[in-house]
């Protein structure tokens, strides 16, 4: 063409193939989002996406099915690890992801998380920590921070009665088998690049057979904390991070 | 000239891109879209001053964004 401009373009960003193109049930602002965009470029990445066998939790992201293009087994409520404990050793060859809710890993699924850590099973979890039951309407969870309020701590969650969060990075990275443990935010751009090595070493160490993989994402709840989307996110630097803070906990790699 | 592509109907006004864009161009529209969220946009005005930095997009929970970058063609005399 004789009239072609000397700057051309180059599309820069655009959605992983394993993502599917459709909207999702996510309230504005919701982080899952996010996640699940960086969980579909990881599996990208390391070109995965055609053997891998995902397991979904219960909680909002219990709809992984629908967006990551990856076969997936619904797990009953923090059943996860275990579900994919029996699909990875069933199937070796697979790459076996669990995404899990913090209520779903850090409350009714802490014996499952804990033992398959503990059991160094060769599998990779995404831990998604919004501090409440999002799905059910926002009730206290197990990493809900003192003094926040929620529908069943009204008043704030008090640590004399309910005691503290839990800081599931820090007490993954404790049992031998674990190769990986790290916590990550998502609240900005510089956090979500050090969210995506976390996440890919997470993959890695099942790659490599390493062990257990484990990241902790800090995402928001918009809905259930009823902040504004951008509200909400400024909460993750101003009150997340400092209770929960970021940084690799465990890497099997820097060890020896 | 570096641009971006919000897709309306994908885009929940969240304004989380709008909070991330260095160079603060990104605001909420008039405009509603059928599930009634009201969009986010670049106005016509501000355009020229996108760096094509993606910032917004990956920032984007409902990944509603996509980036363009200018890059200098190195054989314009080719062309
Ligand atoms: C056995 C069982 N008990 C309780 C529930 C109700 N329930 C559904 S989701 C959920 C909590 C989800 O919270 P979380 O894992 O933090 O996920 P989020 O929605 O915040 O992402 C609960 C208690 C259930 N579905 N099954
Ligand atoms: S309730 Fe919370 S976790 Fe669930 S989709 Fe809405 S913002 Fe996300
Ligand atoms: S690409 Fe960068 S400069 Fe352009 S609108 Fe997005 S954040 Fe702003
Ligand atoms: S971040 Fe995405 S969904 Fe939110 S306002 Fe911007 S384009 Fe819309
Ligand atoms: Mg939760």
């Amino acid at each position: 063409m004789s009239c072609q401009p000397d700057i051309k373009e180059e599309l820069v960003f655009d959605r992983p193939a394993a993502l599917a193109d459709v909207p999702t049930h996510y309230c504005p602002g919701c982080q899952h989002g996010v996640i699940h965009r960086m969980v579909a470029e990881c599996l990208e990445e390391f070109g995965l996406v055609e053997r891998t066998i995902a397991v979904s939790s219960i909680g909002c992201s219990v709809f992984l099915y629908n967006y990551i293009l990856v076969d997936t087994v619904e797990a009953p409520h923090g059943r996860a690890p275990a579900v994919a404990t029996g699909v990875k050793r069933a199937r070796t060859d697979a790459f076996v992801f669990a995404y899990q809710g913090d209520g779903d890993l850090a409350s009714i699924g802490l014996a499952e998380i804990m033992h398959a850590a503990n059991r160094g099973e060769r599998i990779s979890i995404v831990f998604v920590n919004n501090t409440v039951y999002g799905m059910t309407g926002g009730q206290m969870a197990p990493t809900t921070m003192i003094g926040q309020k929620t529908t069943t701590c009204p008043a704030g969650r008090c640590a004399e009665r309910e005691g503290g969060p839990m800081r599931m990075a820090e007490i993954i990275a404790s049992l031998d088998g674990v190769a990986y443990s790290s916590r990550v935010a998502v609240d900005s751009v510089k956090h979500m690049a050090q969210a995506k090595r976390a996440l890919r070493r997470a993959f890695e160490v099942q790659v490599k057979g390493e062990g257990f993989g484990f990241v902790e994402f800090l995402a928001t709840c918009p809905t259930n904390w009823r902040v504004s989307a951008v509200a909400a996110n400024e909460r993750v630097a101003k009150e997340m991070i400092p209770g929960f803070p970021l940084g690799v906990f465990k890497d099997a790699a820097k060890e020896d | 000239m570096s641009r971006i592509v919000i897709d309306e109907e994908r885009c929940k006004g969240c304004l989380l891109c709008a909070q991330v864009c260095p160079k603060t161009i990104i605001a909420a529209s008039s405009r509603f879209n059928a599930k009634g969220y009201k969009v986010a946009e670049v106005p016509e005005a501000a355009k020229d001053k996108c760096t094509g930095c993606a910032a917004c997009a990956q920032m984007c929970p409902d990944v509603a964004i996509k980036v363009w970058r200018s890059v200098k063609s190195k054989a314009k005399e080719n062309d």
